[in-house]
């Protein structure tokens, strides 16, 4: 068992009478996402201020690296918090600098960096954030989701091996919240940081990691994969997850991955009392990394959002079509064997045009491919072993290239 | 036991009572003793003193010039009617020129600039500190007080003692247009006086007090802002107006009481 980067041990945190953290333990894995959900002001942003070392615990042990901070000289600390970095819910971008001196503040004040390298950096940085064009405007004359993507730029500016997210989509629309999520899981692949996220983005945040601690009553209730908290038989858990899913995808409009579990127990109980069958189609977006890195972390979302547009002006209201990973979506198509569904599919992709499909305008060489798997159901099967059978038999949907 | 347990809640709240004026007189200690070092620590931060030289200094050049005059105008005024009933009007050049260099020169350019600048440094540090932003700094690793502190106690020592001399000139140029043009004083009276009385020794004297009381200025203002969100009557704007309120009263009485203190030592 690999040693944990961070680990937080019995953490206590009190605010005047007002206990925040009773015991908090936790471990952070390097090269890892591990996202802490949990109630809002439940003390998951107090959580992320202990381990960056800007609170400081009542009792209890942060090691780094399995040593404890406590017992570091000040140099080390000072040293250790160089490869930190931290994203602060209300951004906190310094309002008398413009947008530029905030991304290169960083730089200017801590590396001995010419001028014009720190110009060119913060410029790269702007621009595959999007903000390009606003470097010389404050942060009181731009809007609330372009300030969270200038305070990412500047988290990410000095390519820290620790990033903490404190909620980095909250105020977000539903597109840039999946590119601010995209963003940071494409990063993280990147450059291979450890990051810490506070979200309340459920399930969209399970896509991006790779392990989830729940905080409830200042006590960290779970901890495990994204797969594993799903399936968690506590109440709690089951009452803030489902809680949070109930409501209807902000991302295309159309039901999250339980809304088509919903559909899927329905169909499955219609196939064995009356035999009608039913069938699912996962659409995978081939090379989603691909265009979000030569066009933009927009384009990849623009992309499935639109697919699933296009997607639902096709299907019967019995059906359901849902986000099911950060490039897929599933397709339950009732009443519908895999021949029928397969000749659906030929007539969705005949008439998909692929400029539909792109808002942005697309570079040469520019190229996206989406495959469609089928299955059908049988009486005894799950909605993971019939996902795992569609995927398997991933077929060439559609393909767009420009020349 | 009710009167025992009484007993020792009253002695432990005078006890917090009388901790908390110490522990926060040496957090102000160290807080100043650390902006004081950082304006040498490398790389030196020469562009943001010139910021801070010119938001300090030159834009209170202005208020300085109007203060100055009319203060001297006034002295002019008021010595010529206190000096005549002595028949010692030829005295009003040594009266204004003194009363300016070694007293009033030095505090109410240092209360002038608590009002303009002062004031901004404690609301904008203050602001800073509620909306996070000096926490982001400690998340950059950039000391916030090196960052915000240290420019602005050495644009203060550069700025104070340059705007005291303004102050001086200007006023003694007051006491002249009172005194001589509008009462008439022989100017070259006037003036002979003011250079004979006036020796080195007052001008260092006014000088020294311009360097003591921007550090008090700048520590009290600086730390007020900085501390914003420790205050316990208020939080958040409210705690904001409250820390500039303090910072600029505090500042005041300090300079005040600062300046009996050097002019008792420098006498």
């Amino acid at each position: 068992m690999t040693t944990p980067l961070i680990q937080l041990r019995d953490i206590h945190k009190t605010f005047g009478s007002n206990p925040v953290l009773n015991g908090v333990n936790l471990n952070i894995y390097r090269g890892e996402i591990t996202t802490i959900i949990g109630k809002s002001g439940g003390g998951k942003s107090v959580l992320l201020k202990h381990i960056i070392g800007l609170l400081e615990p009542d009792s209890g042990e942060i090691l780094l690296d399995g040593l404890p901070l406590s017992a570091m000289k000040k140099s080390d600390r000072k040293s250790l918090k160089q490869k930190f970095s931290y994203m602060f819910q209300g951004n906190a971008l310094f309002d008398s600098l413009n947008v530029y001196e905030n991304v290169a503040l960083p730089l200017k004040e801590k590396t001995s960096l010419p001028e014009r390298e720190i110009r060119k950096r913060a410029g790269e940085k702007m621009a595959q954030l999007d903000i390009a064009g606003i470097g010389d405007r404050y942060p009181a004359e731009i809007s609330g989701g372009m300030k969270k993507r200038v305070a990412l730029a500047r988290a990410l500016i000095t390519n820290p091996e620790i990033i903490l997210f404190d909620e980095p989509t909250t105020g977000l629309d539903p597109i840039r919240k999946n590119a601010v999520h995209g963003m940071i899981s494409d990063y993280q692949k990147k450059f291979g940081f450890t990051g810490v996220v506070v979200s309340h983005e459920i399930p969209d945040i399970f896509y991006i990691s790779q392990r989830i601690a729940m905080l409830n009553n200042g006590r960290i209730i779970f901890e495990g994969s994204p797969d594993e908290i799903q399936q968690a038989q506590v109440p709690e858990i089951q009452n803030f997850i489902y809680g949070m899913e109930n409501r209807r995808s902000g991302f295309n409009g159309s039901g999250h991955q339980t809304y088509v579990e919903q559909r899927f127990n329905q169909e499955k109980l219609r196939l064995c009392d009356h035999n009608i069958t039913f069938s699912l189609i996962i659409f995978t977006l081939e090379n989603f990394s691909e265009i979000t890195e030569h066009a933009d972390h927009m384009a990849g979302q623009t992309v499935l959002t639109n697919l699933t547009d296009r997607i639902r002006h096709h299907i019967n209201i019995t059906d359901s079509c849902s986000r099911c990973g950060l490039n897929k979506i599933a397709l339950l198509l009732s009443n519908t064997d895999i021949e029928q569904a397969r000749a659906f599919c030929q007539r969705l992709s005949k008439e998909i045009k692929g400029d539909d499909l792109l808002d942005i305008k697309p570079y040469p060489g520019f190229c996206f491919s989406i495959r469609a798997g089928f299955a059908q159901a049988t009486r005894d099967c799950s909605l993971e072993a019939l996902m795992e059978k569609a995927e398997s038999t991933s077929n060439p949907f559609y393909t767009f290239n420009i020349f | 036991m009710t009167i025992l347990s009484g007993g020792k809640t009253l002695v432990a709240a005078l006890g917090r009572q009388t901790l908390a004026p110490i522990r926060n007189l040496g957090k102000l200690g160290t807080f100043f003793f650390w902006g004081l070092v950082n304006i040498f620590t490398l790389p030196f931060q020469f562009y943001k003193v010139i910021e801070q030289v010119c938001f300090i200094g030159a834009k209170s050049v202005f208020v300085i010039t109007l203060t100055g005059a009319f203060t001297g105008m006034v002295l002019g005024l008021q010595g010529y009617y206190a000096l005549t009933k002595f028949g010692s009007e030829g005295m009003l050049g040594s009266a204004v020129a003194l009363s300016l260099i070694r007293e009033m020169g030095p505090v109410l350019t240092a209360v002038m600039v608590i009002g303009r600048a002062g004031s901004a440094m404690a609301a904008e540090i203050g602001i800073m500190r509620i909306s996070e932003q000096i926490d982001a700094l400690e998340t950059m690793s950039i000391d916030p007080v090196r960052f915000l502190v240290s420019p602005r106690i050495a644009a203060a020592v550069i700025s104070f003692p340059l705007l005291t001399a303004l102050f001086d000139v200007i006023g003694i140029i007051g006491g002249y247009l009172t005194g001589s043009m509008l009462l008439g004083i022989n100017s070259g009276v006037y003036f002979a006086r003011v250079e004979s009385s006036v020796l080195m020794k007052d001008v260092t004297g006014g000088f020294i007090k311009a360097v003591v009381f921007a550090l008090v200025v700048v520590a009290i203002c600086c730390f007020k802002g900085f501390y914003t969100h420790l205050s316990k009557e208020g939080f958040g704007s409210k705690g904001v107006s409250l820390s500039t309120t303090s910072a600029v009263v505090i500042s005041c009485v300090l300079v005040l009481v600062t300046d009996y203190v050097l002019t008792s030592i420098l006498l």
